[in-house]
């Protein structure tokens, strides 16, 4: 009996490699996203590869869960699906590996190199940047009174557009947008939030609405207050506001004043056997080249992040509407924005966020 | 005479080894036997549970990374005084560089500049940044490192960066535990946050404050639903069971929504009140995002802890003893209050043991529907888990939390006494 058992143990662990050779685990956030991801990557890779791809929807405690995998030195990842910030502490903490642009990435079209075609994007030496998502504002056409607000500021504007509002319950965009509400020059912003002075400002800015505030903690919570019509305009990424307006009809509309860039992408999680590896950067090789990211964006209104894969975005695959105007990077939408500050914030959010905290909950 | 009637010899068995051996052997046997019954639940506890728990709880107080990274660093600073107003000779430099060089190799220093960033803001970017230059250093040739450090970053020039890689170089600190009851660990010792920080003491009394509002709440509620199902016949009793078992068939996430679509301001209880005229159209009430959200959803989801062991419980009273107690002239409140209740008693600290417990651990609940106000110190340990990655600062407050409990527990058991407690 028990040679029995070890000779199965033997021949399973021979018998492995071969397994995860045939399929590997993608990590992503779920719903209507990983859905345009099957749609315009993974689909077509298992067609051409004969590889099975397994969707995880853990991408909002990756970086939890890698480093517990890590310490545990089994992971059971492969490709992750992650937002810039998360990529840089991945990278800080070595959970993920460095990837070369100029040889694990594919060059554009026309010839231009990955480094030049991602450009300023690559804000991680492991990160491969998919796609430029906002945090924005969207409001009730019918519950905001005859003027519609197009100005940041009538987020804190009680008396115009009196009602509930719903803002993260994070200090990330939210004390930008209060600085820039109390008068802030937009260049200024990252310097005043860096003084204590200028994070009370901030918190005092914000305490004039607090009592009008909901605070939502996943992205589908404001799409969901405003189609019940407890809060009269929120913030939220900009593509859950798309289906709350293009897919359900809610008398809803985006206000793209002041909205934050951010960067979600794949990073490859460090420690993976050298077979595991080669099939990842293959993945990741074929699903953001120049097309790959294009198509994605026939499924769900964020730019893709290749200068080169712009100019093909094309139709909703199902809708048939345009995506052009829809997207964050449209010069229509894009008068005034924010870059998340990345820097900044890696430094900044435990000791703004223990603050935060504190003042909510006074 | 024979060695049996012996009165100073050893009682011998059959086979003429001492007696109290030869049951020793047999017994040793059969302990053997019931340790290996039980075994595989052992090990499965021990590796599940003791074992976590333990690493979780040793976490809260280690800290070998600093010394780890940067161990040449770490030893030269033992001869720098912070209080010296003067920054560390050329010896602590030297030596941080060819730390950070072996640390840079390994891909080890960003992950201490984020540790330290917990206690001092700026030290994540300051490790990062600098790695890529002292990167080509070369700690033999290139020295005095002093200068080109402060040219680096000033920050290597300021002493406070000094004084906080100092303070927190010691293997077993006990940083964390002073952050989790808003206090830090300084150079100069213990000392307070300020004030605009402070908030984890205020979440453990509120943690504290509402699950026994939850847990009156409960037996507020739990005590007629136990009474009734433990005096009907069999029949209903059964039926209005699966009643009160009916919400585990139902998962938390879609409990707890369920409560928004009630609560909130365009939710049906509000549409309810103003279409009937109690409430103005303006003036819904907020009955959510707060702390009565809180505790509605939770009372409602941790109910059936309550009524099972009150209706174990009530279930073994003989209804002799009523009749009994009214035949001598009790009233039916008498009889209830001096003969009922305190029979039922066991039922009700079994409960509410089980529901405070349950109740100061949630963190799902009260994250939906607890807005601001409504929220407990598990969600702070969830956020420090996932989130800020501040795991031993997490691990200090769920020890604490912890600890918290087993006090509760004693006190319990001083005062109404663990025996007393009945699950059926």
């Amino acid at each position: 009996m028990k040679t029995k058992l070890t000779a199965l143990a033997v021949t399973t662990a021979l018998v492995a490699p071969a397994a995860i050779a045939e399929e590997m685990t993608i990590v992503s956030w779920g719903g209507a996203y990983s859905k345009s991801q099957k749609n315009a990557y993974h689909d077509p890779y298992s067609e051409k590869t004969g590889v099975t791809i397994i969707n995880d929807d853990s991408s909002a405690e990756a970086v939890a869960k890698l480093r517990a995998m890590n310490e545990a030195g089994n992971v059971t990842w492969d490709v992750v699906d992650v937002v810039a910030a998360d990529a840089i502490r991945l990278c800080d903490e070595g959970l993920a590996m460095e990837i070369d642009p100029d040889t694990m990435l594919a060059a554009a079209p026309d010839g231009t190199s990955a480094a030049d075609d991602f450009g300023d994007l690559l804000v991680s030496e492991c990160f491969i940047p998919q796609i430029v998502y906002s945090t924005t504002f969207g409001y009730r056409t019918d519950l905001v009174g005859d003027t519609a607000p197009t100005d940041i500021c009538a987020v804190f504007d009680t008396d115009a557009y009196p009602g509930k509002r719903s803002l993260e319950k994070r200090p990330i965009n939210n004390m930008e947008w209060a600085l820039l509400c109390d008068g802030v020059a937009k260049g200024d912003v990252y310097d005043v939030l860096g003084t204590p002075e200028g994070q009370d400002q901030a918190l005092a800015k914000l305490d004039t609405i607090k009592d009008d505030v909901i605070w939502w903690s996943a992205g589908a919570d404001t799409p969901q207050l405003l189609a019940d019509g407890e809060v009269i305009m929120g913030s939220t990424y900009n593509g859950r506001l798309f289906s709350v307006i293009e897919e359900q009809k809610q008398p809803v509309a985006m206000l793209w004043d002041a909205q934050v860039f951010d960067l979600d992408g794949w990073i490859i999680p460090a420690g993976l056997s050298e077979e595991r590896q080669k099939r990842a950067l293959d993945y990741i090789m074929f699903a953001t080249d120049t097309q790959r990211l294009a198509d994605q964006a026939k499924w769900i209104s964020y730019g893709p992040a290749r200068a080169s894969s712009a100019p093909l975005v094309g139709k909703h695959a199902e809708l048939g509407i345009e995506m052009a105007p829809h997207m964050p990077t449209d010069p229509e939408n894009a008068k005034n924005t924010f870059l998340y500050n990345y820097e900044f914030w890696a430094d900044y959010r435990d000791d703004i966020d223990a603050k935060f905290q504190a003042w909510l909950a006074k | 005479m024979t060695d049996a009637s012996k009165p100073d010899g050893p009682m011998l068995a059959a086979d003429g080894t001492p007696l109290k051996k030869s049951l020793a052997r047999a017994l040793r046997l059969q302990k053997m036997r019931a340790l290996a019954l039980i075994a595989p639940l052992l090990i499965f506890v021990l590796v599940s549970f003791i074992i976590p728990i333990g690493s979780m709880l040793f976490r809260s107080v280690e800290n070998s990374m600093v010394s780890e990274t940067i161990p040449l660093t770490v030893a030269e600073l033992q001869n720098w005084d912070a209080q010296s107003g003067e920054l560390p000779n050329e010896t602590v430099y030297a030596a941080f560089v060819s730390d950070m060089v072996v640390a840079i190799e390994a891909k080890r220093h960003t992950r201490l500049g984020s540790r330290l960033n917990y206690e001092q803001t700026g030290m994540s970017s300051l490790f990062r940044k600098s790695g890529r230059q002292i990167r080509r250093l070369d700690p033999a040739t290139d020295g005095p490192f002093k200068e080109q450090l402060i040219d680096i970053d000033k920050k290597w020039g300021e002493i406070g960066t000094w004084a906080t890689i100092k303070t927190h170089s010691v293997d077993i600190t006990n940083g964390y535990f002073l952050n989790a009851i808003d206090m830090q660990r300084t150079p100069d010792g213990a000392m307070s946050q300020p004030e605009d920080k402070r908030i984890l003491i205020k979440l453990f009394q509120r943690t504290l404050i509402m699950s026994m509002i939850i847990t009156v709440s409960c037996i507020v509620l739990g005590y007629p639903v136990a009474w009734i199902l433990a005096n009907l016949p069999m029949r209903q009793a059964n039926v209005l069971m699966i009643l009160v078992l009916l919400p585990f068939w139902t998962s938390l996430l879609v409990r707890t929504s369920a409560w928004k679509v009630m609560l909130q301001q365009q939710g049906v209880i509000n549409e309810v009140l103003v279409w009937v005229g109690l409430v103005a159209d303006d003036a819904r009430l907020v009955m959510i995002n707060n702390q009565f959200g809180t505790v509605v959803a939770m009372t409602h989801i941790l109910l059936p802890f309550m009524i099972l062991p009150m209706y174990s419980v009530m279930q073994t009273i003989q209804p002799t003893y009523l009749r009994a107690a009214k035949s001598m002239g009790a009233t039916n409140w008498t009889a209830f209050w001096r003969v009922y209740f305190p029979l039922s008693v066991p039922g009700i600290g079994a409960g509410s043991i089980l529901v405070f417990i349950l109740s100061i651990g949630y963190y799902i609940t009260p994250e939906i529907v607890g807005g601001t106000k409504g929220v407990f110190i598990s969600n702070r340990i969830a956020y420090h888990i996932s989130s800020s990655l501040n795991w031993g600062l997490a691990a200090a407050l769920g020890t604490i939390l912890l600890a918290v409990v087993l006090v509760l527990y004693w006190a319990y058991d001083k005062i109404v006494g663990i025996d007393n407690v009945k699950l059926g």
